[in-house]
């Protein structure tokens, strides 16, 4: 069943057209990525299926119900959660504080914070600090933390591993898999084609400005001309 | 000079600053969320005074009822004009700021003047409050000492609201980053007029404080204004607790200059902001610099 569709998407910031016709399609339960160069558009997808950043043109659909336009607080109560490439966590909040955030938005939660702090302890033993205290690892773990909290249905994830020691790559990576394995649906854009490949099922190549090529994650493995043509790896 | 009466101008100069205290925590507030520099402000007082005057005079409530309804009616005022012209400015280049607000500030005080003329009223200190309170080394008149104790629970009420409530937990991460509270589900455009309101009526009660102190006249609000963005400023643009400890400096420095140098009453202000800026120029404890 699907659960997010985009058609024909344009973006554009002021003059710049950024995205030119972005249609893909991801169904429940699936962990799929967004994969493409430096400055493709993968944020700008993001930031547009989030309505930070509304379509010039096309159709969002999540969940059978169309979602362009509206406000980014209006998508996210229908349960799409936004893990930027920044991490967005609130400085001057407490862990805590960070946590309880976006969750009174849909009427049921998620995750309790047991649950939460059990699977994060780091998160546990900095509960009270503040988020301008955080490392960079500690962030992305709060970040993806406090979406599981607010129980939604779709993680749009923008580079979780960027400027992370190898170690933390891999435990972002083992969190990943278990939040697929608890239902939970991830369209992930990576830089790290070796990590994508380890915990994707299927990938999407941004490039020009639209999706030029979808593919089961073992086609991808296979095809490194695609690789090298879209990507340049 | 006689110790009692340095003392009373200490309290005068902690009265005054008390006032520039409301009016700058509203501003400053308004200005680190927002990031709208309002220059309305000081028409906001004006009218918590004039509400002060027409609540007691004509609808002959006591001075409690105008302490908690004027307020709440500034605050509403606030988030109407929030809403309807304020929130156009979010997305617009800053000389629009200073246009709007600048204009709004005009239209205030020109309606007030058409509607209550431009002469000012009379407003009495409440019965219950006039006379003095024996301090055991001097007397000090009780509706000043009033002033003192609003602004300090009023301070400390606001502290503990923007730093243990729910609600103050949103205005943080509004301040923050409100991107990213809007991506999170939060209606960030309510969180604004909130937001403002409560800018808006901090200042109406400021208002309805002085008006029993100061003449309540169309201008008074224009007359504050200024030395209320140099204690912003000082404090440092968006922080409460530099807002509270510059309005407290700032009503000391003008009220000792007018007991000891009367003509250097009105720059000597300035010079110290001047100081403070060339040492801090993000003020006490500000984030950003103003001139950033
Ligand atoms: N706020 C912005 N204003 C103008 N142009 C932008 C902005 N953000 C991104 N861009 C441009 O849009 C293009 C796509 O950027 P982005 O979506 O961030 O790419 P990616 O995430 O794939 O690296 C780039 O050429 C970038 O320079
Ligand atoms: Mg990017």
């Amino acid at each position: 069943m699907t659960l997010l569709q985009l058609e024909n998407v344009h973006a554009a910031y002021d003059e710049s057209q950024v995205l030119s016709g972005v249609s893909l399609e991801i169904a429940k339960g699936e962990l799929v990525t967004l994969l493409g160069r430096n400055g493709a558009g993968k944020t700008t997808t993001l930031r547009t299926i989030m309505g930070l950043l509304p379509p010039r043109s096309g159709r969002i659909s999540f969940n059978g119900q169309a979602i362009n336009g509206l406000a980014p607080n209006r998508i996210a109560k229908l349960g799409v959660g936004y893990v930027p490439e920044e991490r967005g966590i609130f400085p001057s909040l407490t862990v805590s504080e960070n946590l309880m955030f976006p969750s009174w938005g849909r009427g049921e939660t998620g995750w309790s914070l047991e649950r939460i702090f059990h699977f994060f302890p780091r998160l546990h033993e900095r509960a009270s600090h503040k988020g301008s205290q955080l490392s960079g690892g500690e962030q992305q773990m709060l970040a993806i933390a406090r979406i599981l909290r607010a129980k939604m249905d779709l993680l749009l994830l923008d580079e979780p591993t960027e400027g992370l020691a190898p170690l933390l790559v891999e435990t972002i990576g083992t969190i990943l898999k278990e939040i697929k394995g608890s239902g939970l649906t991830v369209l992930l854009v990576e830089q790290n084609t070796r990590f994508a490949c380890q915990i994707a099922e299927r990938h999407n190549i941004l490039y020009g400005g639209k999706i030029v090529h979808t593919c089961s994650n073992d086609e991808f493995m296979r095809d490194t001309e695609i690789q090298h043509k879209y990507l340049g790896v | 000079m006689e110790p009692v009466f340095l003392f009373s101008q200490f309290f005068n100069g902690l009265v005054l600053g008390c006032i520039y205290v409301l009016l700058s925590l509203g501003l400053t507030v308004v200005f680190g969320t927002l990031g709208v520099v309002n220059f309305a402000h000081g028409a906001l007082y004006m009218l918590g005074a004039y509400a002060a005057y027409t609540v007691a005079t004509h609808l002959h409530l006591n001075f409690l009822a105008c302490l908690i309804l004027c307020p709440v009616i500034v605050a509403g005022i606030g988030m109407v004009l929030e809403k309807c012209l304020i929130s156009k400015l979010y997305k617009l280049p800053h000389y629009y700021n200073l246009l709007l607000t600048f204009g709004i500030m005009f239209i205030i005080q020109d309606a007030i003047k058409i509607i209550f003329g431009p002469e000012g009223e009379p407003f009495n200190i409440p019965d219950l409050l006039q006379g003095a309170v024996n301090l055991g080394f001097m007397y000090y008149p009780k509706y000043r000492l009033f002033i003192l104790v609003v602004t300090a629970l009023l301070s400390g009420g606001l502290w503990l609201f923007i730093e243990k409530t729910r609600l103050g937990a949103i205005i943080r991460a509004g301040t923050d980053n409100a991107e990213m509270a809007d991506a999170l589900g939060t209606n960030i455009s309510w969180t604004f007029t909130l937001i403002f309101g409560l800018g808006a009526g901090l200042s109406g009660l400021a208002g309805v404080l002085a008006a029993p102190i100061q003449n309540v006249q169309p201008a008074m609000g224009m007359d504050i204004l200024v030395q209320t963005f140099v204690v912003v400023i000082i404090g440092g643009m968006g922080s409460i607790g530099g807002s509270i400890l510059a309005g407290l400096v700032i009503g000391q420095i003008l009220t000792f200059s007018i007991v000891f140098w009367p003509p250097g009453s009105t720059t000597l202000i300035y010079a110290f902001m001047a100081l403070v800026l060339v040492t801090r120029p993000r003020g006490f404890f500000g984030r950003v610099s103003f001139f950033e």
